[in-house]
């Protein structure tokens, strides 16, 4: 099967996709975006979060076909450019959120989301836009703290 | 200036020690472009896959595959007779086949394995697998394998260590004691459950001997085994520890190593293996369920006169490292209390459950279930505080464990006590209409405030840091200080395994304080150089640590040494201007080792100094508990916890908070459910782990006591987090709820008072 | 594997016609966890995610048809007001991010137990639309669940929309976890209490081997609300009616011990979650 999509504003067309592979696995082994993570593929952890179609999804709940002719953002788009960071990123960073990292690109996408819905979420707020993403290594209190002062920076 | 180990006054250093650096890794994790093992690629690559055993014990009988090689996309399928070399493996002992040999002995061991050019076509291919099986009865319960010697799953017997600790008298004191308080407890198997799926790349080179890429906790025994079992000298087997999606002790033991080598080596191409999450579950050793019966006697004010445990471990079907968790259940079970007379014994037992190992806080975490429990109940027998009770009987420097060690090292137990007392408690819920996200059930709309009691409760735990008994525990730092586009640059090569917590940060903070250079770059961590042991035991900051200071200290007096030649005499501070007249085109490059105090082995009677040193954390949980349905939510985590020294104190902070996370874990909702050893809830719908919806905010003080004999005075953090939490979590939910409580993690029919249904 | 994609609902019925074993996937929450999970490789796969029809919601004669299609967050979003019990239900199921791709025809299709969706439509007594190129039925939800998984649907159907009262009175929706978030009901219970229609509607899930009415319990309280002019005059329920109808919700239930909880709690739970959702449904306390 052919897949035509755009992705973090590039177009990609990839031929020989097997019908029954997912977003995420098209996205990490055929268009050279490993970002998204393979945690569970079951929709239970978040660490494959993307946008498709400006909605917020697990790509691992996406078929590919479904993606076709659509329009991709994961977490390698959400820079600005090359040697910079988001903010949110920058946050994460700075907050001491990132330990293994492994469900870090999944947060990042999914804090985007809430800040562009939510710029000033109450601390209820951010766990429950958060509740789809799993973390092992943190206990979330870093994450709470990178997601208060990314809003705090008021991101555009 | 003075002797040994002695420096010359440095450059005032920014990102040294003591300073929450940021992680040098932390912006290529953040932009997703941080390449974890599941990430790697390799031209011309195959997939491989593990077809696996669906009986927890049975024979084989044959295995057909002339279908599954039919199969166009398949390139290799190999059993246990294509491993070239040693056909078991194990941490401990070598008592683990790297593919079944005529028997199977857990649900999930490795059969055969596949490789193929896509992992669809891997999968079809094990389907395709035609193995004859013969179920046998499998051995499940593990006081069963205590006592019987049928099935012998293992040729010494099912009964794999047993320790006795005996001291003092435990007949006088059992006459003495006026107050004794007994109880029986469980612990249910945790996993590890790490995000990043086991995983790999081996690459055969053109010497006939391999590169692997694995995410992994110790790459030297990694090596040892993945050589002898491919009958390759050590040399042709190099492996680098490739991206790490956390650990918690479930990559100590091998996964897809020897079978991605066996199959790059066969097949003369790359070959990646990435566990799906439901393999994942049977790919790695879990937390070893317990039964613990305890026996607590007192004198009337509380002071302990003696206390009994009877441990009982499921190891599962093979060894990997439950004989240091025996060791390490037998030397904490009385506690972190000064305890005159004991008899402690300690039994870890071959099953056909799933094998167990390594898992944060290794035999500590159950004991201390336990034993704080235990220290509850005599508290109300005496009728005193919880805290008052822990008080009285708390251990000081210098106290003896039941073993006869004396702790050398602070033992500031009333101290963390008295931290936690001073912190205030949350404010009550007020009456007004709550939001419904700050009750038991939260937005499932179970309560709006009827039923709910809230409870407070208190524990302390302690841990041994570093391996024990008498292990050659070591690490090994190769330092190399050249000039770079005109600035000093130092080069950190260890084999220490960073899983996430920190290590590489620490390596890069300790070299910049002893060099006084700013850039500083830690190399992958790979086999090329000596063993750093491994991440895990709360040690490879102390080890790895030491080693990286030793070596800086070594390349700082090669430093000096040049000076001296050169300019004729040593100055008083190595300036950036000065080591780079110094270095010019002639690099200096040092490698050490880091060795401590040799540990003991235990003798008959438990006795012997075991351990290296030890860590202290107590903890108070507050919780709502709606005491109709059952169900808790955690309301604030408070902990006091000794770090020796914080040498990053937010990376101190988050070993802290994610212990604490996987103690919760513990407390309220992860079990690995078994049923006549096969696993029932295999994916993360079923395993539960805690989101950010369950995790409550956690409030700490941070003591650094320095450690004597420890590099800057620091001490191991990592486990003490993840000892004491889950038992403060279920004091909590035991002062609201009036219930006993002897199991973790606590069921809602638990706490309404339902009977567990019989199995 | 074949993959259809329809553009049009006409496309979409001959598709499933022409294949009546081809599986639907809308959301893919889960569908594509059968496939990740390696547990089901259907010949064909047929995305309704592109069919405009499916998308749509209308308000009807005091209804509500809600497209198959409609996402569980656009359910929160939009129809809180109109269908109260739905949208809470809604609010528990999965994440945000299976908020925004699962669907209550997807819940319908999977005919899972444990649906969130389910006990809503089970209390408000809804009718699910399902269509074929033979033509278009209405099947009442409560008739809808026939074993664990499977429906009435046939082969060649597919479910267009769900018809769902306004309700005229109030509805509760609660469910069970072990814990806070993403997480399959132990047990879930919803209710509608409608003084104009003069019912009372129940529905409980994960608590037997398809959702479940509580048919005695149900009778029982339109009793007692008939004979005190309770419908009407808002006076408190005594406790002992409170008690009773949570002890004929709890024996409504047929459960089983399973990996997430045990028979006994169920039953325990239900009648818990019955008393207090009928004291909040009547706005007094418990």
């Amino acid at each position: 099967m052919r897949l035509d999509c755009t992705v973090n504003g590039e177009r990609h067309q990839v031929d020989g996709v097997w019908e029954g592979e997912s977003l995420l696995y098209v996205l990490r082994e055929r268009m050279g975006l490993p970002g998204s993570k393979n945690a569970c593929e079951q929709g239970e952890c978040g660490s494959c979060s993307v946008y498709l179609d400006g909605t917020l999804v697990c790509s691992c709940l996406v078929l590919a076909g479904q993606a076709d002719g659509a329009e991709v953002v994961t977490v390698e788009g959400l820079a600005h450019a090359e040697h910079e960071l988001h903010p949110i990123q920058e946050a994460f960073l700075a907050a001491g959120a990132v330990q293994c990292g492994f469900c870090t690109p999944g947060l990042i996408v999914a804090t985007h989301d809430l800040l562009a819905r939510n710029p000033a979420p109450s601390e209820p707020e951010i766990r429950e836009a958060l509740a789809g993403n799993l973390c092992r290594c943190t206990g979330y209190e870093k994450i709470l703290d990178a997601v208060r002062s990314a809003a705090e920076a008021r991101i555009p | 200036m003075s002797g040994a180990g002695a420096s010359p006054a440095r450059s005032p250093v920014r990102e040294g020690i003591g300073e929450s650096v940021d992680r040098p890794d932390g912006t290529l994790k953040v932009r997703g472009e941080f390449a974890y093992s599941s990430d790697l690629w390799a031209d011309g690559m195959l997939w491989g896959t593990t077809l696996r055993s669906p009986h927890p014990y049975a024979r084989i009988r044959s295995i057909d595959f002339a279908e599954a090689l039919a199969l166009r996309g398949v390139h290799a399928i190999q059993t246990h007779e294509d491993v070239p070399g040693r056909k078991t493996y194990g941490l401990e002992l070598a008592d683990q086949p790297v593919l079944a040999i005529d028997v199977v002995r857990y649900e999930g061991e490795p059969v055969a394995i596949v490789a193929a050019d896509h992992p669809e076509t891997a999968r079809r291919a094990a389907e395709l697998l035609r193995v004859d099986y013969e179920p046998l009865e499998p051995l499940v319960d593990m006081d069963q394998a205590v006592e019987a010697d049928e099935p012998r799953l293992h040729e010494d017997g099912n009964v794999l260590r047993d320790i006795h600790v005996r001291h003092g008298d435990l007949e006088a004191a059992r006459a003495e004691a006026e107050l004794v308080v007994e109880g029986e407890y469980e612990i249910g198997m945790q996993d590890q459950a790490f995000l990043g799926p086991e995983s790999g790349l081996a690459i055969p080179s053109e010497d006939g001997g391999v590169d692997l890429y694995v995410a992994t906790q110790w790459l030297h025994v990694d090596l040892a085994q993945v050589a002898a079992s491919l009958d390759l000298p050590l040399e042709r087997v190099r492996i680098t520890n490739a991206g790490v999606g956390g650990a918690f002790g479930g990559r100590e033991d091998l996964s897809m190593q020897i079978h991605g080598c066996m199959l790059a080596l066969h097949t003369g191409r790359p070959v990646k293996m990435v566990y799906t999450r439901e393999e994942s579950f049977f790919g790695h050793v879990h937390r070893h369920p317990a039964r613990l019966r305890y026996e607590h006697g007192a004198a009337r004010d509380g002071r302990l006169v003696y206390v009994t445990a009877r441990i009982v471990l499921d190891g599962g079907a093979y060894a990997s490292s439950s004989r240091a968790v025996c060791l390490n259940a037998a030397t904490t079970a009385a506690g972190p209390y000064d305890c005159p007379n004991a008899e402690l014994d300690s039994y870890v037992v071959y099953t056909n459950n799933p094998p167990c190992g390594a898992m944060r806080g290794f035999g500590a975490v159950q004991t201390c279930f336990a034993y704080e429990a235990q220290m509850d109940k005599l508290a109300a027998a005496a009728g005193l505080d919880p805290l008052e009770l822990r008080r009285r009987n708390a251990m000081d420097t210098g106290t003896r464990l039941p073993t006869g060690q004396a702790i050398d090292g602070p033992a500031p137990v009333r101290q963390l006590l008295e931290e936690l007392a001073e912190m205030p408690l949350p404010a009550s819920r007020d009456g007004g209409a709550p939001d419904l996200r700050e009750l038991p059930g939260g937005v499932s709309n179970t309560t709006h405030g009827e039923g709910i009691r809230r409870g407070v409760g208190y524990a302390v735990g302690f841990k041994n840091v570093g391996f024990s008994a008498g292990f050659d525990d070591y690490s090994t730092a190769r330092v190399r200080l050249s000039m770079a586009s005109g600035e000093p640059q130092v080069e950190v090569h260890t084999a220490a395994c960073e899983v996430g917590q920190g290590a590489i940060t620490v390596q890069a903070q300790i070299a910049r304080e002893v060099l006084g250079v700013e850039r500083v770059i830690v190399l992958p961590s790979d086999t090329q150089v000596g063993n750093a042991g491994s991440s895990s035991a709360s040690r490879q900051t102390w080890f790895t640590g030491g080693a990286v200071r030793d070596a800086c200290e070594a390349v700082a007096a090669a430093l000096l040494s040049r000076a001296d030649e050169r300019l004729g005499g040593e100055p008083d501070e190595l300036s950036p201007d000065l080591i780079a007249e110094l270095i010019g085109d002639d690099a200096v490059e040092e490698t050490r080792e880091y060795r401590p105090r040799r540990t003991e082995a235990l003798d008959e009677n438990g006795q012997g100094d075991a351990h290296l040193a030890f860590c202290f954390a107590a903890h108070r949980a507050v919780v709502d508990v709606d005491v109709e349905l059952g169900l808790v939510r955690v309301v604030e985590i408070a902990t006091a916890q000794d770090v020796g020294r914080a040498i990053n104190p937010v990376a101190v902070e988050g070993q802290v908070e994610g212990g604490i996370a996987q103690g919760l874990g513990l407390a309220l909702m992860e079990e690995i459910q078994l049923s006549e050893g096969r696993l029932r809830n295999a994916s993360f719908t079923d395993y539960l782990i805690p989101t950010i919806l369950d995790m409550p905010p956690v409030r700490a003080a941070i003591l650094e006591l320095p450690q004597p004999e420890a590099p800057y005075g620091l001490n191991g953090i990592a486990e003490a987090p993840t000892i004491a939490s889950t038992a403060a979590i279920v004091a909590a939910i035991r002062a609201a709820s009036g219930r006993e409580l002897t199991r973790v993690p606590v069921r809602p029919d638990d706490v309404v008072g339902l009977a567990a249904p019989v199995a | 594997m074949d993959f259809i994609q329809p553009t049009t609902w006409e496309e979409a019925l001959a598709a499933k016609a022409a294949e009546p074993r081809s599986v639907p996937i809308a959301g893919g929450t889960d569908v594509m966890v059968d496939l990740n999970f390696d547990r089901t490789r259907p010949e064909a796969i047929l995305d309704l995610a592109r069919v405009p029809e499916l998308h749509d919601w209308g308000a009807e004669n005091g209804s509500v048809r809600l497209g198959a299609g409609v996402s569980y967050a656009r359910v929160i979003a939009e129809l809180g007001d109109s269908l109260p019990g739905l949208a809470m239900a809604s609010r528990t199921v999965g994440s945000p991010q299976i908020r925004n791709r699962g669907t209550v025809g997807g819940n319908l299709g999977s005919a899972s137990p444990a649906g969130d969706a389910h006990p809503p439509l089970l209390a408000a007594r809804a009718e699910v639309e399902l269509e074929s190129v033979r033509g278009t039925r209405r099947v009442a939800v409560r008739e809808f669940f026939v074993a664990p998984k499977q429906s009435v649907l046939a082969d060649d159907e597919l479910i267009a929309a769900v018809h769902i009262r306004r309700p005229g009175g109030a509805e509760q929706f609660s469910k069970i976890g072990t814990r806070n978030a993403m997480v399959i009901a132990a047990c879930s219970f919803a209710l509608s209490v409608d003084p104009v229609a003069r019912r009372v509607g129940t529905g409980i899930g994960s608590a037997g081997p398809t959702p479940l009415v509580a048919q005695d319990a149900e009778a029982f309280l339109e009793g007692v609300l008939d004979e005190t002019g309770g419908w009407q005059s808002g006076r408190p329920l005594e406790d002992s009616v409170l008690e009773r109808f949570g002890e004929l919700v709890g024996s409504a239930a047929r459960p089983i011990d399973d990996v997430r909880s045990t028979a006994a709690y169920r039953v325990h739970a239900l009648g818990v979650l019955a008393r207090r959702t009928l004291a909040w449904a009547r706005g007094q306390e418990s």
